[in-house]
């Protein structure tokens, strides 16, 4: 940076320009708005200078791509190496149908798979529980069993690709799942490149599949760590998630400080049941948001991986750099897309994909255009999945690293997102911890305020929302939305009626009471959650058992 | 005077966005209504339940996982056993056009879609409850 001097030189030359050209026009010409802000309520000033980053010590808050604090990226070649995972969350209907989907996002170029499951697989129901009536197949693939998850990586190479799987208070027992079909396919489970979701704080406050109250919970998320980090080493144990948050209506600032306080959480719960830190922690993942504000978005993911790096090294004393890393995963914001001229979405979704690139994400999705809609149709996914590879081949936005580093605008939001995060994570640290200041309704209600906030500002115009609340048309109702078999259920209570006559039940029962034995005690559960699925229990049967021993969760209603 | 309405908020099937919910909860509760909200994943038994226990005007019904052609019907349907088939019954979330007129046959007032004003969920609202004090 400029030497004291020259910035006291530029602060007078400021001062001047201010008093003169700007007010000249100003007279004449006022601004759009008296106030500019972001969301998270940092204001924007009119230009920034080098006035101020006149603080700024380049080597300790910014460093190399590789090195701490990792602002700049957590990889010393980022994607002049390889680009960015394109990882389209998909999965609807049964399994047979969303292979075909995947088989087909292969196809075309998709580097790892992202599975989405149906309401009743993410909170432990099987496919003919009376809960899931109506419900299966709809918001993803429905899987009951070992048998629909061998159909659903059916001539899926498991050793070549990744999978994340969106699972989370079950999701034990579909990485056992998942284990179990690669053995089948003749992979170890060493070899096994993925992540699971697994973040149940988001749960309680954004997301809202939760299971089991909190403490068993997190018993489960520290048993998948030290099983995997014995036995599945390449596996991405959490993926710590802001994008629900940002989706529940949180500000940016609030999403980089609720999930990282959530993290914190995850690594006091591990290092209390006897972990080491840098055994598990370099394979937490992270997942943000990419919302709109293209700036404030960039520098969020620059300000969350500094001050990740931070809590590591200073707060929880790792030694191993790469605990140190913060790896994200990004979708785009699917709150931000609207119903109205839906094919605007495609250009929504190209910005807040370059965010993400400037930003340094490992992987990304971006959403389709009719996703405000239906489930998006094979056309829409490929849209999105070519408005990443555009950005990748064709922008030349990945052919240098972290390209937006000493813009005075882009490092003062980082430094302001890093700040007023922190601030409230020292907040929540007061309150005792994610945990506590969820069971208070602390997070939620921060995160309601801002979304109400916000829906007033588009009603009253202040925000405008392009096609939705002005430069509004006449349209028709669209066409060729993505619709469900409405036969899945039935069909998927057929197949489940099958299985349970023909399986082996003696040893279900059997598998079944051993994993009820090490939930009442303290042995890891995984063992156990493998041999049950193996010998084809089910996912609502384990559950289940789990749901004897742990209890449920009662949500506190905040409003 | 008249009492002001009261409205039901209820998130039926298994999906966990309240985002929705809670802001029309608001919006109607800062326009003068009473509004109870019934929390996540509500069986349409438990709502009617809630419903008529609240003896609420309006029953507002928010949905976002794909299930609302089982679900939206069959609260009416039991409103309706329970002799609670007077209350206004309205439907939001991610629906689609094509399911619209079927659920309104199944005497859902209205479907509000997203992107919708809150302030036009109030009006409807408040133009369709009569309250005889």
């Amino acid at each position: 940076m400029l030497d004291k001097d020259e910035i006291e030189k530029v602060g007078k030359a400021r001062e001047e320009w201010e008093e003169t050209s700007v007010k000249k026009t100003t007279s004449r010409f006022p601004e759009r708005k008296a106030e500019f802000a972001t969301d998270s309520g940092i204001e924007v000033k009119r230009t920034y200078t080098p006035e101020d980053q006149k603080d700024m010590d380049y080597l300790n808050d910014l460093g190399f791509p590789g090195k701490y604090p990792f602002t700049r990226g957590v990889q010393p070649t980022m994607y002049r190496g390889r680009f960015w995972t394109m990882r389209q969350y998909a999965g609807f209907g049964n399994a047979e149908e969303s292979n075909a989907r995947y088989k087909y996002l292969l196809s075309q170029g998709q580097t790892g798979l992202s599975i989405a499951f149906d309401l009743p697989t993410q909170i432990g129901y099987d496919s003919d529980h009376p809960l899931a009536e109506g419900e299966v197949g709809k918001v993803g693939v429905a899987i009951s069993s070992l048998a629909d998850m061998e159909v659903l990586f059916d001539g899926i190479p498991m050793d070549k690709v990744s999978t994340s799987m969106t699972i989370n208070a079950p999701a034990a027992v579909l990485l056992a799942m998942y284990i179990a079909v690669a053995e089948k396919q003749g992979v170890s489970m060493d070899k096994l490149d993925g992540t699971i979701q697994n973040d149940i704080l988001k749960e309680y406050v954004a997301r809202g599949t939760y299971i089991f109250p909190p403490t068993p919970s997190m018993r489960l998320i520290t048993d998948i760590f030290a099983f995997c980090s014995a036995n599945v080493p390449k596996w991405n144990t959490i993926s710590i998630s802001g994008y629900h948050i940002r989706e529940a209506g949180s500000t940016a600032v609030q999403e980089v400080a609720f999930t990282l306080a959530d993290g914190i959480a995850y690594v006091d719960a591990a290092m209390k049941a006897g972990l080491d830190v840098d055994e598990f922690a370099p394979r937490l993942s992270f997942f943000f948001n990419a919302n709109n504000n293209l700036f404030q978005e960039v520098a969020k993911f620059r300000a969350a991986r500094r001050l990740w790096a931070k809590i590591m090294r200073d707060r929880f004393h790792a030694k191993n750099p790469k605990s140190w890393q913060l790896r994200f995963h990004t979708q785009t914001g699917g709150s931000t897309l609207t119903a109205q001229q839906p094919d605007n979405n495609i250009v929504r979704v190209t910005l807040q994909a370059l965010e993400a690139v400037l930003g340094g994400t490992q992987s990304l999705h971006t959403n389709s255009r009719d996703e405000a809609l239906s489930l998006p149709t094979e056309d829409s996914v490929r849209i999105a999945l070519r408005t990443q590879q555009i950005i990748a081949y064709e922008s030349g936005a990945a052919d240098t690293i972290d390209p937006l580093a000493g813009s005075y605008y882009v490092e003062s939001l980082t430094d302001d997102i890093e700040r007023k995060a922190k601030e409230y994570i020292d907040k929540i640290d007061d309150l005792g911890g994610a945990p506590k200041a969820i069971e208070k309704g602390f997070i939620q209600k921060e995160i309601q305020d801002a979304a109400y906030e916000y829906q007033k500002a588009v009603e009253s115009g202040e925000i405008v929302v392009v096609g939705m609340n002005k430069f509004q048309i006449e349209e028709q109702p669209p066409k060729n939305l993505l619709r469900v078999d409405p036969s899945v259920g039935e069909k998927q209570k057929e197949r489940l009626a099958k299985l349970r006559s023909e399986r082996d039940n003696a040893a279900v029962k059997r598998t079944l009471a051993e994993v009820d034995r090490a939930a009442r005690g303290e042995d890891n559960l995984m063992p156990y959650i493998i041999d049950a699925v193996k010998v084809y229990a089910t996912l609502g049967e384990i559950c289940d058992v789990l749901r004897g021993v742990f209890g449920v969760y009662q949500e506190s209603v905040i409003l | 005077m008249s009492r002001p309405i009261r409205v039901l908020v209820a998130k039926p099937g298994l999906d966990g966005h309240d985002r929705g919910a809670k802001v029309v909860a608001r919006a109607l509760r800062d326009a003068g209504m009473e509004v109870i909200y019934t929390g996540l994943r509500q069986t349409p038994e438990q709502i009617v339940e809630a419903a008529v226990q609240e003896d609420v005007d309006v029953v507002a019904l928010s949905i976002l996982s794909g299930a609302h052609n089982t679900l939206l019907p069959k609260i009416v349907q039991l409103l309706r056993e329970k002799g609670a088939g007077d209350k206004l019954v309205v439907g939001g979330g991610v629906i689609p056009a094509d399911d619209i007129p079927y659920l309104k046959s199944q005497g859902i007032a209205e479907i509000f879609t997203p992107g919708t004003p809150t302030s036009e969920s109030v009006e409807f609202i408040k133009s369709h409850v009569r309250i005889d004090a």
